[in-house]
């Protein structure tokens, strides 16, 4: 019965949610309904009794994510409506509606062709968290290290993008351009790019 | 789910509600008396003995003042900032054990609202999310000074939960649970075996990121003192800047009781003698907030992110590592 009711409340509430942020002008209303409706999400993980995702979708998306969002959001003025530039609103609907659908199918294809079946199903014993541990560094250990090394590469291209002189490579130049390059810093005054 | 289920965990919301939100109004009283005491003051004396009901008249005045809501500001979220952060500080009780069990009646009491298996998670989930009370009321308040201190105050949260969770997971490693419960009964045995021991690094990094989560001088950036304003509660006034207020001494309150579980052994045994231990204990990390603001100056905020990322990163990450190996020698002797 609470199941019940809690799947209900918290459907409504998701959708709510991101038909706020999707429908809105005002950048602070999408934000904000985007923070909770990613809260609301984790209560479904919450109900099938998978604690552990459950509590990572409220840190990785509502704690990190989104905050960081904020944070790019910091730079313009949130407090005025933003008037979206409409061209030709039928092909957005269309598009969008297609795009909708297309989802829905590739969603809906494995459980209509193949019935999904649990693989791995979680042991009540042995708790949440050791069970995702165990799958993770087993079955799905390759697509797992790759995950990391995807985002060390996004990592070190974020730093060399947005570092200062991350272009040159002190390794790959002669010693005469590297005092160069030092007798330029000293004078600010002097043009960049004399050697 | 049964009748007496749904009663006792209405019950235990609300005695965990009415409590902490008088011990957060009595957390101001004791921070101003403390702070006047190390400055060589009296602090509050004229409201009742020794100023104990100037908690009720500051409730008063709050109550009673007029709620603006100034121009321009988005007033929605204007609206809702503060209840997002006392909210998420009293959702984050939900997981944290006050007392061990004990039995009235013939009726064994948890005092814990809900023991999920991944409690310790869940409580810095939510204190995760009660960065977005700062945030959205210096982004709705139409006010540049509110939003700076929002964008400082979002970057302390964002980097002192690296530390809090990496000094959290060597803990972790040796207990095996992510359960307030369980970490408290792996140092039931006494004095000698609290994690404060055998993880002296964590200890204290957790420590020192309390002191951002909770946003408490000397890393009090979501106020910056020099620009002579209250940071993101600027435009706020009555009880939506007292919000803001009872969340943040929740807070203090919370970690301290986590802090006390995880690092200090808790209630040790469930005996009452161990209860009363674990209040001292809460009641000595409390005390060490306010010490601490009264002997020290902020920090600027580039000494705050160089102190984060290139000090305290660091040593959360070797602790981490060290404790790892330790582990794998440890169970590879055992076998």
């Amino acid at each position: 019965m609470f199941e019940v009711v809690a799947f209900y409340l918290f459907a409504a509430l998701t959708i709510a949610m991101f038909t706020i942020t999707v429908m809105t002008s005002q950048a602070l209303y999408a934000l904000t309904a985007m923070a909770a409706g990613m809260i609301f999400i984790s209560a479904f993980f919450f109900m099938l009794g998978a604690d552990f995702l459950g509590v990572v979708q409220i840190i990785v998306y509502t704690g990190a994510v989104m905050a960081l969002y904020a944070f790019g959001m910091m730079f313009f003025d949130t407090t005025r409506t933003m008037v979206e530039k409409r061209e030709n609103p039928r092909t957005i609907f269309i598009l969008g509606v297609l795009a909708a659908t297309l989802v829905v199918f590739i969603f809906i294809s494995p459980i209509i062709s193949t019935h999904l079946e649990t693989q791995y199903p979680l042991e009540a014993a042995s708790g949440n968290s050791q069970a995702i541990g165990m799958i993770l560094f087993t079955k799905f250990l390759v697509p797992f290290e790759v995950a990391a090394v995807m985002l060390l590469v996004a990592m070190i291209a974020g730093i060399v993008l947005a570092g200062k002189k991350m272009d040159k490579s002190l390794t790959l130049m002669a010693e005469e351009e590297i005092a160069l390059m030092g007798a330029n810093e000293a004078k600010p005054d002097s043009q960049e790019g004399a050697h | 789910m049964d009748l007496a289920f749904i009663i006792e965990t209405v019950v235990k919301i609300v005695v965990i509600l009415l409590v902490f939100s008088a011990l957060a109004g009595f957390g101001t009283y004791f921070e101003r008396k403390i702070l006047a005491f190390m400055q060589r003051r009296l602090g509050p004396m004229h409201v009742g003995p020794y100023g104990l009901l100037q908690v009720a008249a500051d409730g008063i005045k709050l109550f009673t003042k007029e709620d603006i809501i100034p121009q321009n500001v988005v007033k929605p979220i204007f609206k809702l900032a503060p209840v997002i952060t006392a909210a998420t500080a009293f959702m984050a009780a939900a997981a944290i054990p006050f007392w061990p069990e004990f039995t009235v009646l013939g009726y064994t009491v948890h005092p814990i609202v809900s023991d999920i298996n991944v409690g310790i998670l869940y409580v810095m989930a939510v204190m995760a999310i009660g960065l977005y009370g700062p945030l959205l009321g210096g982004m709705a308040s139409a006010n540049k000074f509110s939003l700076i201190s929002a964008a400082r105050s979002a970057a302390v949260f964002i980097s002192y939960e690296v530390i809090t969770g990496l000094a959290l997971l060597a803990p972790l490693m040796m207990v095996g649970s992510l359960s307030l419960i369980d970490i408290n009964n792996y140092q039931s045995a006494g004095i000698t075996h609290w994690i404060a021991w055998s993880q002296p690094v964590a200890f204290i990094l957790f420590w020192i990121a309390a002191f951002a989560e909770t946003g408490r001088t000397p890393f009090h950036l979501v106020a910056n003192d020099h620009e002579i304003i209250d940071g993101f509660g600027t435009e706020y006034s009555g009880m939506r800047w007292g919000l803001f207020f009872i969340g943040e001494y929740a807070n203090m309150f919370f970690i301290s009781f986590v802090m006390a579980l995880i690092f200090l052994g808790g209630y040790g045994d469930g005996s009452i003698a161990g209860a009363l231990q674990l209040l001292l204990k809460v009641a000595f990390f409390f005390f060490f907030f306010l010490w601490t603001r009264a002997a020290w100056p902020d920090v600027r905020p580039d000494q705050l992110m160089w102190l984060c990322w290139k000090v305290l990163m660091p040593i959360a990450v070797l602790n981490v590592i060290v404790t790892g190996v330790v582990i794998l020698i440890q169970t590879q002797g055992g076998m």
